[in-house]
């Protein structure tokens, strides 16, 4: 990276360091953080368009969609959700494939599961064999990020549903008066009305959702947990200018350090939104800021 | 091979007990059943030992939290930021290079590198941290009028915490609580897929349920059966924590009981 960096067992601690530290297997660690971050900008509005739709299904009138949507609730809540990284994972590529099976090769006459093999034709492969490497990362990306959704939808679904029973019956009672019909009150009343109810328990969810991006490794994806281990390991000088001993401890403290950093900075700007949305609410934390000032 | 027999050979297999080989193929049903149940021991004995020694550290934190003497809050609102503030998968694979590396440096810490005792600490100071801010918080809302009464009643010091405002902490604190164990008893899974090694193929549900999810490359079998076991589990301690809720709530009236009600917020990690 820098033109000291020549011939690095000359070099003094700094200047090794400064050379160790922008390898090209390290930029790999950086754009893993990249990746993190890329996770969490994809997800928190997909997780929160899931959840958006499993709430309005528990709410619904009609009874299979209530019955859909409390489930989805309460079954992703009860079991922990790394086995549910596990199952999507798998479970995913595997609808997804066996969908394009049978548009691509509907006079395929072998079953797909035979035995132990999950077997479909060439066509209907994801991502195709043939594909460049790109694909292949950013099919095992976004089967990542839909688990994610999935997974945390039912977390926001949660959330939702609790902030839109939290809303006034008088607000909606009034809509109703004005001879609103269901579609519309919940649309000009409920929903606005929600999101300040909402937001203790998304902002929470927020800080979770930071807290479960190192499962990404979990699920195949070379994110921040993989180049840490990769890189901390023990390098001899025969594979490497930057020979070191076991450094893994080292690379997960400065990842711990990374974490507690982003939740921290998360935690304090969630409570400036959270302030201010409550300014002036007919809320008790409403209440609890207009006493708190002085008259 | 009929059930029992699979019953009798792998029931224990997780602590190490019983037939040595797992099945290959030909994946019955039974088998399943019977070696991702077998791996729940593991998750019970991990949440279980973190519960009950976390307990203890936990209302220490919290009363080190809600201290004026600063030598004493500091530590404990640090404890409680590092531990809630950074994932515990995070802190598996940090606690287990930092073990491995005291390990090369003295043979005490030999034992610390296996799951049994390096991830049941980790697990241990986790939910330690996450209780202690819960009962710091319930600390916070012990009614003043409780405390001032005990005060009229000539109690203090040790006395006034142990009869007055400690039973009343845990009675406010006990339905967040019951949440945190059934999140501690789900985050047990992650003990084996982070970095602590299953030696002789020794692991917990999830570490069998995946097992068999890679050689029959069908989830649609195991994972079930896991998710299964777990809801029966949060049942159970559903089923404890309630009852020692009640005991708890005994003397008040039955409309100013606290309900354990099961709402999942605060404590995934």
């Amino acid at each position: 990276m820098f033109s000291f960096c020549t011939d690095p067992d000359t070099l003094e601690t700094a200047r090794w360091l400064a050379c160790y530290l922008t390898t090209g297997k390290h930029l790999n660690l950086y754009y893993a953080v990249g990746t993190v971050l890329l996770l969490l900008a994809v997800t928190a509005p997909a997780a929160l368009i899931f959840g958006f739709g499993g709430a309005v299904m528990a709410r619904s009138r009609i009874a299979p969609l209530r019955w859909l949507g409390t489930g989805y609730i309460s079954v992703v809540r009860g079991v922990p959700d790394i086995a549910f990284f596990l199952f999507f994972v798998i479970a995913l590529d595997q609808a997804f494939e066996w969908i394009r099976h049978q548009v691509k090769c509907p006079d395929w006459p072998d079953p797909i599961r035979q035995g132990n093999d999950f077997v479909v034709c060439a066509e209907a492969k994801l991502p195709l064999s043939n594909s460049a490497q790109f694909w292949h990362e950013a099919y095992g990306f976004s089967l990542a990020v839909l688990t994610f959704a999935i997974v945390f939808g039912a977390f926001a679904a949660n959330v939702l549903y609790g902030a839109m029973r939290a809303v006034p019956r008088a607000q909606l009672e009034t809509a109703e008066a004005y001879g609103m019909t269901p579609r519309q009150s919940f649309r000009r009343i409920l929903v606005p009305q929600m999101w300040v109810y909402a937001l203790p328990g998304l902002s929470n969810l927020w800080m979770v959702l930071i807290k479960a991006t190192p499962l990404l490794f979990l699920l195949g994806v070379e994110d921040i947990v993989y180049w840490a281990r990769e890189l901390g390991g023990t390098k001899t000088p025969q594979f490497t200018d930057y020979p070191h001993g076991d450094w893994r401890m080292w690379y997960f403290l400065a990842l711990l350090i990374f974490y507690l950093a982003f939740t921290r900075v998360s935690e304090i700007v969630l409570d400036r939104i959270m302030a201010r949305l409550t300014h002036g609410q007919a809320t008790a934390a409403g209440e609890a800021q207009r006493r708190a000032r002085p008259a | 091979m009929s059930c029992i027999e699979t019953i009798a050979d792998y029931a224990f297999r997780s602590i190490g007990y019983g037939e040595r080989l797992l099945p290959r193929s030909d994946f019955t049903l039974c088998q399943q059943f019977t070696l991702i149940g077998s791996g729940m021991l593991w998750n019970i004995y991990f949440g279980t030992v973190a519960l009950i020694a976390g307990f203890f550290l936990a209302v220490t934190v919290a009363l080190g939290k809600a201290s004026h003497n600063p030598l004493l809050r500091k530590p404990a609102e640090w404890f409680i930021f590092v531990f809630r503030g950074s994932p515990l998968f995070i802190q598996f694979f940090f606690a287990y290079f930092l073990f491995l590396s005291l390990k090369s440096e003295w043979a005490f810490f030999d034992p610390f590198t296996s799951a049994w005792l390096g991830a049941a600490i980790v697990l241990f100071l986790n939910t330690a941290g996450y209780s202690g801010e819960i009962f710091y918080g319930a600390l916070q809302s012990v009614p003043r009028g409780d405390t001032e009464a005990a005060d009229a009643y000539g109690f203090s010091g040790w006395k006034k915490f142990r009869k007055i405002t400690f039973p009343t902490m845990l009675r406010l604190a006990w339905p967040a609580y019951t949440n945190e164990a059934i999140f501690l008893f789900h985050a047990t899974t992650l003990v084996f897929v982070s970095s602590f090694p299953g030696s002789q193929q020794r692991g917990d549900a999830l570490y069998y349920a995946s097992y068999f999810a890679d050689k029959t490359f069908n989830p649609f079998v195991p994972y079930p059966i896991l998710a299964g076991y777990f809801i029966l589990l949060t049942l159970t301690v559903i089923g404890l924590f309630g009852m020692i809720n009640r005991r708890l709530n005994r003397h008040l009236p039955a409309d100013r009981r606290s309900k354990v009600k099961y709402r999942p917020q605060q404590v995934l990690r």
